[in-house]
């Protein structure tokens, strides 16, 4: 009886790995990669392309003869945009699934909520998430991008085009906050300053007041860094009044919930944005990686593809290569090998592992709306993560394990 | 004395219910039913016996969650911050609970007022994600919340975290002293005195009472064990936010209480932890939503069983077998001419709708 | 003067949003004396039935105005029979079960609609207050915050519904013994207060990202200002919407939003304080 659901689980393997089998066919030979992703929520907008973008990279690595000859096999949990089930879930995945990796986290608080119950059961974990910065932990990939490479990039521009004066408009949250306070450090770094910087809750969507507020502060231009989707009201709203016409913005995460998309050509046109991925890219690995994925998911649904899902696919190429390396997944030999400078050639370009940090070097475009696309202003190749390299060093101090904040 | 010897004797019955029931379930899903446990029986006290309807068990929940949290990371050492994790809430619930009683507030306003010291304490905690909001070493992390704090371990062995195993025996035997420790509170004169407030206040105050205070300690009772609760809770789950104080889990508590059945001890407990593990199985699959199960459970209970399981079980039990437990079926008796939180309407135009 | 014109119209905009979304619960609360604790979720479920007619191609005024009240008033009689109805007279067991009907809601929705942000664009655009641009719908909110309390103070003073509806609440014996089918009237009176919702759920469709669970967001508000109102539906809801909005909007303008929320919630305690057993008492002479 063992020996025959033995075997059987070996035929299986390979339709396990593809993550469409169910639970029952896992195979103690594969490796296992945990995943906690909001599918469902108000943050749904941002996970649902980053669990097909995961789905895509596995299925292809396993198409490929899987990392060292075993295939990789996902388990996913829809953490339903609660931050109380990422620790929940990334518990069940240490413990009961005992994975060999954990993908995940979109929020930078889900990825605080989990990353003490990894570092704890020494589990990797890679978040590729573009991020406020600053997270020292060397059981931790970061590899979205960070202010150094966005917002550096952002604010002399807006500040180029528009004048000195912002005001800022951010979630209230570790992204936020600290992301506001990035967003200062940049703007008097132009001689610039903001006004006034202003904190929303994440289920605020009314912003009424706070419009009638802008007006009297009379910006020369807005900098938002809002985040999920009672936020999308503000740009709405904002349009509606017919403001947009008169005071421009700049954003830090418009465009990453393909806010671009849902609003008009008209409430959406002439927003300011810098991002490591332009889906006008004509690499060979962006024309590669389009057309998998309008295969697999339907040539519709090419739109969707936004910048933190293909630095989750990124991401995931990293592990992989790092794997392949290292001969296996044990967790020591898997970080040693990704300090040793791992790169991939991704959709968005080049992303090389910052051994220092553990961060990721990569290009940065400042882009532009324009009828519901995200347009290329210009290019910034090979960014380093300055703002984490400047208070982490992983190499003298591999037992670090915190967040580093800019103070202003 | 013969409360006594059915304490312990219902205490040893739970400590065989403990050993037994890691062989159903996973220890780190059943150490959730039994913190869930907890805060059911912390509501099932004041609502059942005090007749208290507290829309607001959450925030002395999530007061417990977050002082043991903060305390911990202060103190570097979860112990003291365990006690102070029942110390404070129930501070809370003293100072609520004589702000309210002794202000005369209706079972409406109570209500209200409970419900919305929760949504002030939640929208509050959820605006603190600044580094301005502090208390000593310990960020309020605003939306985040606090991960990471040092949790429960061994009083002789600072190494040996309370996680699995450990932490599920310990929450049931801490479960089983809040059960016991209740009951024989109820069988002290205070208990027979709070049961008498909800029976007829009026006739309590006359006879010389000071029925306000009374309320107000077995409210505070309630805040400490919902505080207990909270503080198990961030031991299981590593980290304490907002949600902690949201309605929907005030919501989760009182329909534990009713499902279980108002008026009694265990039944809370029971509802809780049937319902938490049904919520876990249904939370395993997506073909049908969780609150809609949950919502067709609460309306059949309200319209159906409107004393909840325990007590229908206990009566069926008591007709099935005449002749034993006269004194329980007294005890049923008394607990069905009582509607919990039931107000007297007055002229209310019941005539056409009497039930 | 524009800046105290502008703060004067949101301010009224905030007292209009809040009368929009208690008067539904008002009316449930008191004139049939049931506290509706799904009522967040009949303003959710008037929110997707405008999105989903106008999804459909209807126009979208219709579909705010008309559809959203009607789907949300029909399924308040099916509520009405289904689980109110043996509940009448027991309020603590009302709340419980509209609580649970709340959860059915948002269980139902998650599984129609999806767990999702969904959204219609605003279909008024602004317009200027000296140098300021202001929202066209903000305005229209307010005229139809008021107009609808105008209506339902006309319907209970001066018609022989709101009469015989009054009539019943106060002592329905007697109004049974004058003929009046009170359970008719019980009825009637709880799909009006249900298509109320279903209205302020289709008309703030636009201004909010709707979601199944949404009505969270809004069930405390409508609660708060209901029980904080006082004697009478119309004019007890205005004066505390009235005075919440107004405290909320100034915090907003000189704090934060959430400073906003928070002082909104401290009044309402304050309140209640002060008028501690005074407004439960005051419900029940049942005027308008």
């Amino acid at each position: 009886m063992k020996v025959t659901r033995r075997r059987f689980m070996q035929n299986t393997a390979a339709l396990a790995a593809l993550g469409a089998a169910p639970r029952w066919a896992e195979s103690a030979d594969n490796i296992k990669l945990g995943s906690v992703l909001d599918r469902s929520g108000i943050f749904d907008a941002y996970g649902k392309p980053m669990d097909r973008a995961e789905r895509l990279a596995v299925e292809n690595i396993n198409a490929a003869g899987g990392l060292n000859g075993r295939m990789v096999e996902i388990i996913a949990y829809d953490t339903q945009s609660d931050m109380a089930l990422y620790t929940q879930y990334s518990q069940q995945l240490a413990r009961r699934d005992r994975v060999d990796v954990v993908h995940g986290g979109i929020l930078s608080a889900s990825r605080e909520a989990i990353r003490p119950t990894l570092r704890k059961n020494n589990i990797p974990y890679f978040y590729n998430v573009l991020y406020e910065g600053g997270v020292c932990d060397r059981n931790i990939f970061c590899t979205g991008i960070t202010p150094a490479q966005q917002i550096e990039v952002l604010i002399p521009a807006a500040v180029g085009r528009w004048g000195k004066k912002a005001y800022i408009l951010a979630a209230d949250y570790n992204y936020g906050q600290i992301t506001a306070k990035w967003v200062q450090h940049y703007l008097e770094q132009q001689g610039a300053g903001a006004i006034q910087t202003d904190f929303f809750p994440l289920d605020v969507s009314d912003f009424s007041a706070t419009i009638t507020k802008i007006q009297s502060a009379a910006p020369d231009m807005l900098i938002s860094a809002l985040v999920g989707g009672a936020h999308l009201s503000f740009y709405r709203q904002w349009a509606a009044t017919g403001m947009n016409a008169r005071i421009p913005m700049a954003s830090t995460t418009l465009g990453v919930g393909n806010e671009h998309i849902v609003l008009t050509p008209e409430e959406g046109n002439g927003i300011l944005v810098a991002y490591n991925y332009a889906q006008s890219g004509n690499s060979p690995a962006n024309q590669e990686f389009l057309s998998q994925w309008g295969a697999k998911y339907g040539a519709q649904s090419v739109e969707e593809i936004h910048e933190i899902a293909v630095s989750h696919y990124q991401g995931i190429l990293l592990w992989a290569e790092a794997v392949r390396r290292a001969g296996g997944v044990e967790r020591d030999a898997l970080i040693t090998t990704l300090e040793s400078g791992i790169q991939v050639e991704g959709p968005s370009g080049r992303v090389t592992i910052d051994p220092v940090t553990h961060h990721a070097v990569l290009d940065v475009h400042l882009m532009e709306l324009a009828n519901q696309r995200l347009k290329v202003v210009e290019s910034h190749p090979q960014r380093q993560p300055v703002d984490t390299q400047t208070v982490c060093d992983l190499k003298k101090n591999p037992d670090d394990n915190r967040q580093y904040e800019i103070g202003i | 004395m013969a409360v006594w010897q059915q304490t312990v004797g219902a205490f040893l019955i739970g400590l065989v219910i403990m050993a037994a029931l890691p062989l159903v379930a996973d220890y780190y899903t059943l150490t959730l039913l039994v913190v869930y446990g907890i805060l059911a029986l912390s509501l099932g006290l004041i609502w059942g016996y005090g007749g208290i309807l507290c829309f607001g068990q959450a925030a002395f929940f999530g007061i417990g969650g977050y002082t043991f949290a903060i305390a911990a990371i202060n103190f570097d050492a979860a112990w003291p911050a365990l006690f102070l994790a029942v110390a404070v809430p129930a501070l809370f619930a003293a100072v609520l609970g004589a702000m309210m009683f002794y202000g005369r507030l209706g079972d409406v306003y109570l209500a209200v007022v409970t419900l919305v010291v929760t949504l002030i304490l939640f929208k509050f905690m959820n605006a603190t994600a600044g580094q301005e909001w502090v208390i000593g070493a310990a960020r309020l992390g605003g939306f985040n919340g606090i991960p990471g704090f040092p949790t429960l371990h061994l009083p002789w062995d600072a190494q040996a975290w309370l996680i699995d195993d450990r932490l599920y025996y310990f929450c049931f035997v801490l479960l089983l002293l809040c059960l016991s420790g209740c009951r024989l509170l109820l069988a002290s004169s205070f208990g027979r005195i709070i049961i008498g407030i909800r029976e007829n206040e009026t006739r309590l105050q006359l006879l010389g009472y000071d029925t306000h205070g009374f309320k107000t300690a077995l409210f505070t009772v309630g805040g400490g064990l919902a505080g207990l609760a909270g503080a198990l809770f961030a031991n299981w789950s590593e980290i304490v936010t907002p949600g902690l104080f949201s309605l929907g889990q005030s919501a989760e508590i009182i329909i534990w209480v009713l499902i279980g059945g108002v008026g009694t001890l265990i039944g809370p407990v029971i509802g809780a932890a049937l319902l938490g593990w049904l919520k876990f199985v249904f939370g395993q699959q997506s073909v049908i939503d969780n609150s809609l199960v949950m919502g067709v459970l609460l309306i059949l209970v309200v319209l159906r069983l409107p004393r909840g399981l325990l007590p229908a079980f206990a009566a069926l039990a008591a007709r099935l077998l005449p002749g034993r437990g006269g004194g329980r079926r007294r005890r049923l008796l008394a607990a069905r001419n009582h509607r919990p939180g039931e107000t007297p309407t007055g002229h209310e135009g019941g005539s056409a709708h009497g039930s | 003067m524009a800046q105290l014109a502008v703060f004067v119209l949101d301010t009224l905009y905030s007292v209009a949003v809040l009368v929009l979304i208690s008067a539904g619960l008002g009316i449930i609360f008191g004139m049939v004396r049931v506290i509706n604790l799904a009522h967040g979720e009949f303003l959710v479920l008037g929110g997707y039935s405008a999105i989903t007619a106008h999804g459909l191609g209807l126009n979208i005024w219709l579909s705010m105005l008309v559809v959203a009240p009607l789907v949300v008033g029909m399924f308040g009689v099916v509520v009405e029979r289904l689980i109110i109805r043996p509940l009448y007279g027991r309020l603590v067991n009302t709340m419980l079960a509209t609580w649970g009907l709340s959860l059915v809601m948002v269980g139902g929705l998650n599984m129609i609609f999806g767990n999702t942000t969904t959204g219609i664009p605003l279909p008024v655009g602004g317009f200027s207050v000296g140098g300021y641009q202001v929202s066209g719908y903000n305005l229209l909110l307010i005229v139809l915050a008021a107009l609808q309390m105008f209506v339902i103070w006309l319907v209970l003073g001066c018609t022989r519904f709101g009469l015989l509806a009054c009539g019943t609440m106060q002592n329905a014996s007697m109004s049974a013994a004058f003929g009046v089918n009170s359970s008719r009237v019980y009825m009637l009176t709880f799909a009006c207060g249900a298509a109320l919702s279903g209205l302020a759920g289709g008309v703030l469709a636009p201004l909010i990202g709707l979601t199944p669970g949404g009505g969270a967001n809004y069930i405390a508000k409508a609660f708060i200002t209901v029980i904080s109102g006082g004697a009478s539906v119309v004019s007890g809801l205005v004066a505390s919407a009235g005075l919440f909005g107004t405290v909320s909007q100034i915090f907003t303008a000189v704090a934060t939003p959430i400073a906003g929320e928070l002082a909104l919630l401290v009044v309402a305690i304050l309140l209640l304080r002060a008028l501690p057993s005074g407004i439960s008492g005051r419900y029940f002479r049942n005027r308008i």
